[in-house]
């Protein structure tokens, strides 16, 4: 393990841009946000979760996917070159990690989303340990360690100083590169790290979620839950906003439009949501007419669907953004205890 | 660049008028040979750039050559703007997207019993030319196929002259109400084919409007097909055709990756919401 003290973070963070787009939590009118480094940003050490996730780091809301210039009656394509590759991401919490997992094997599977691989291929994910979650947090119900996160490096702050675990070859290379910035912890440092993590646990124990379960979800149960009357009572209220789907780290639904600029026509993805009435809409209708429906698949796809098509895996990872941030409180949680999904 | 998502461009080398709102568009690569490799009930997007991208079944058989071919109704504002298009126009396309029949599996050695309405027709015209081409492969080949009119029969002219003549091959037309000029039959599509009464030693290949699916299926069930002896192909509004813009799915199966060809016993599977 490597420390550093917190007064020294800055000097490693201008040593990083250096090299590296670094992005990482600042405060920004009292809210949290993801955001490139330079010179006299503060990590937002104390933040737990960000306004929306870091996803769009690799799936940004809006990006073009080809250009075309029009000639006579021909078309030029000029193709889009491929993002840079290789950021760190440093502050990620470990659901928002987890989400890059899930989102990897949407845009990774074949045929791989090319723009999503260059973004994600050499990036360096360093995560910060949670030990002080919110009431909205349930990501240990989704099998994460938010004591000790994955990712290629894990952060851990005590007292003044940051500890810096090694998970994978990246992160070892990542640390080299970087090693004069540091020093060694000791082995009291280790002891002092584990009690940390203990007494995080303690707190995490005692959350009002800490007993959501997945019990009886998965990718089995689309029979089972498809159709239970339940699904309207629950959707009710929901207006179809997708504020839900914006903020949600593993959300990944887009859609693809042209853009006339007048020079030329760009074609671009941008975020979409599950949750609008014209998201299904065709000539024939739309399977599913009412809010009903909408919200339905945006819940059975995370927690039936999904898993269903990678070897059970959810696809919502517990951050709590949409408890945080739905308009009329109905949300994922709602969901899961409606369905039996609470041990208390 | 997205390799798949990126488009080719692609020219259209011949265009035919099949009805009042349908048009047949032959499409090429532009530097000659093969815009790429498909098999029978793929689609492709097809788009006019700044007006957008839809997704379209192939009609042609890759037997019949380099090109492809699709049928178009005109229903909207893409579709507008390829109707619009002349020989020697430019437009974009990518693909192959989906999964094709399984002609050279399940369909082997099989009678085939074809049963389209309208625009349904798209997608099998395609199996009918790639079974006609390897003929030895195939037991009897009935198409059923029918419209609102005399004038909505789309590929007709082909289906009197090259498909009707061949042995083996039976077809059915019918109209949905009597027209001047039309000597052939007058119904809908699920009470003809009761009346014509398939023995069901066949695989059924149905394409149609949702409605004319539901009854056909039934209709066959009653006949005494299975299930495992019909397919069709869904359609739902799609964006990526690969799987990943979240739109296509009913329950665990992307119509646009996992389809759209589908077999009924797989569709009963699925939640209904489609
Ligand atoms: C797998 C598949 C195969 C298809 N094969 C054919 C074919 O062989 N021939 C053919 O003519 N059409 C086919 N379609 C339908 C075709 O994609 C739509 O008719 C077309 O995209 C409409 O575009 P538009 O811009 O003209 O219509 P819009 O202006 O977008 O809309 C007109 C109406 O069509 C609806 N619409 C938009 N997109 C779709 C869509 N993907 N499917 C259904 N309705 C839509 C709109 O909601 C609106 O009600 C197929 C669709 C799918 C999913
Ligand atoms: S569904 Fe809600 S809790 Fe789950 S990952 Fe998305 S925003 Fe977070
Ligand atoms: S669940 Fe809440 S946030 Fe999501 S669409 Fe409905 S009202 Fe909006
Ligand atoms: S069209 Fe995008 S997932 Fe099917």
């Amino acid at each position: 393990m490597k420390k550093i003290a917190l007064s020294k973070l800055n000097e490693l963070f201008a040593a990083i841009a250096k090299d590296t787009e670094l992005h990482l939590p600042v405060n920004f009118k009292g809210e949290t946000v993801f955001k490139k480094w330079t010179e006299g940003d503060n990590y937002a050490k104390d933040s737990l979760k960000t306004v929306k996730s870091p996803k769009d780091l690799f799936f940004p809301q809006n990006e073009n996917i080809s250009n075309f210039r029009k000639e006579g009656n021909k078309f030029i394509i000029d193709p889009v070159e491929l993002p840079k590759s290789g950021i760190v991401v440093f502050g990620v919490r470990g659901c928002d990690e987890q989400s890059f997992r899930v989102l990897d094997n949407v845009f990774l599977a074949e045929p791989v989303d090319t723009f999503y691989e260059a973004r994600r291929k050499n990036s360096v994910i360093i995560t910060a340990a949670c030990t002080k979650p919110s009431e909205s947090c349930f990501c240990k119900t989704f099998g994460i360690d938010p004591t000790d996160p994955a990712g290629d490096v894990t952060t851990w702050i005590v007292d003044d100083n940051m500890f810096f675990a090694v998970k994978t070859e990246k992160g070892e290379a990542f640390l080299a590169k970087y090693a004069d910035i540091f020093t060694e912890a000791e082995e009291d440092d280790t002891y002092r790290v584990e009690n940390v993590k203990y007494l995080a646990n303690q707190i995490f124990a005692k959350l009002p979620l800490a007993d959501l379960t997945t019990e009886g979800w998965g990718g089995d149960k689309t029979d089972e839950k498809f159709d239970d009357p339940k699904w309207q009572d629950l959707s009710t209220a929901c207006l179809g906003c997708g504020t839900c789907t914006f903020v949600c780290p593993t959300c990944q639904c887009y859609d693809i439009r042209d853009y006339n600029t007048g020079n030329q026509i760009q074609r671009s993805r941008c975020w979409d949501s599950c949750m609008y009435k014209d998201f299904t809409m065709c000539a024939h209708g739309t399977a599913r007419p009412t809010q009903k429906e909408r919200y339905r698949q945006r819940f059975m796809h995370k927690l039936v669907y999904y898993p269903a098509n990678n070897d059970g895996m959810f696809s919502c990872v517990g951050c709590g953004r949409c408890v945080d941030k739905c308009p009329v409180q109905t949300n994922i949680v709602k969901v899961i205890k409606a369905f039996g999904g609470d041990k208390k | 660049m997205s390799e798949a998502l990126v488009p080719h461009v692609a020219i259209v080398t011949e265009i035919r008028t099949e009805t009042p709102d349908v048009k047949t568009f032959r499409l090429e690569a532009k530097d000659g040979g093969k815009l790429f490799e498909h098999m029978p009930g793929q689609c492709a997007m097809l788009s006019i750039p700044g007006i957008g991208e839809g997704m379209f079944s192939i009609t042609s058989s890759p037997t019949q050559g380099d090109f492809k071919e699709c049928s178009i109704k005109r229903c909207g504002l893409l579709t507008e703007a390829l109707h619009a298009l002349e020989v020697g126009d430019e437009i974009t396309i990518r693909g192959p997207l989906g999964k094709p029949f399984p002609v050279d599996t399940e369909f082997k050695g099989k009678n085939l019993l074809f049963i389209a309405g309208g625009i349904g027709v798209a997608p099998l015209h395609s199996v009918i030319n790639y079974c006609r081409a390897h003929r030895e492969d195939y037991g009897t080949i009935d198409i059923l196929y029918g419209s609102r009119s005399m004038d909505d029969l789309v590929d007709f002219k082909e289906m009197k002259e090259e498909w009707e003549p061949e042995d083996g091959l039976n077809l059915y037309l019918t109209i949905d109400r009597p027209q001047e000029g039309w000597e052939g039959h007058v119904d809908f599509v699920p009470t003809y084919l009761k009346e014509l009464a398939f023995a069901p030693d066949k695989v059924a290949i149905i394409c149609g409007p949702p409605i004319m699916i539901k009854f056909v299926l039934a209709n066959l069930l009653e006949m005494g097909f299975e299930k495992t002896q019909v397919y069709t192909t869904l359609e739902l509004k799609m964006k990526c055709g690969i799987g990943k813009c979240g739109r296509c799915n009913i329950g665990t199966k992307y119509v646009c990756k996992d389809g759209p060809v589908f077999r009924f016993d797989e569709i009963d599977e699925l939640p209904n919401e489609y």
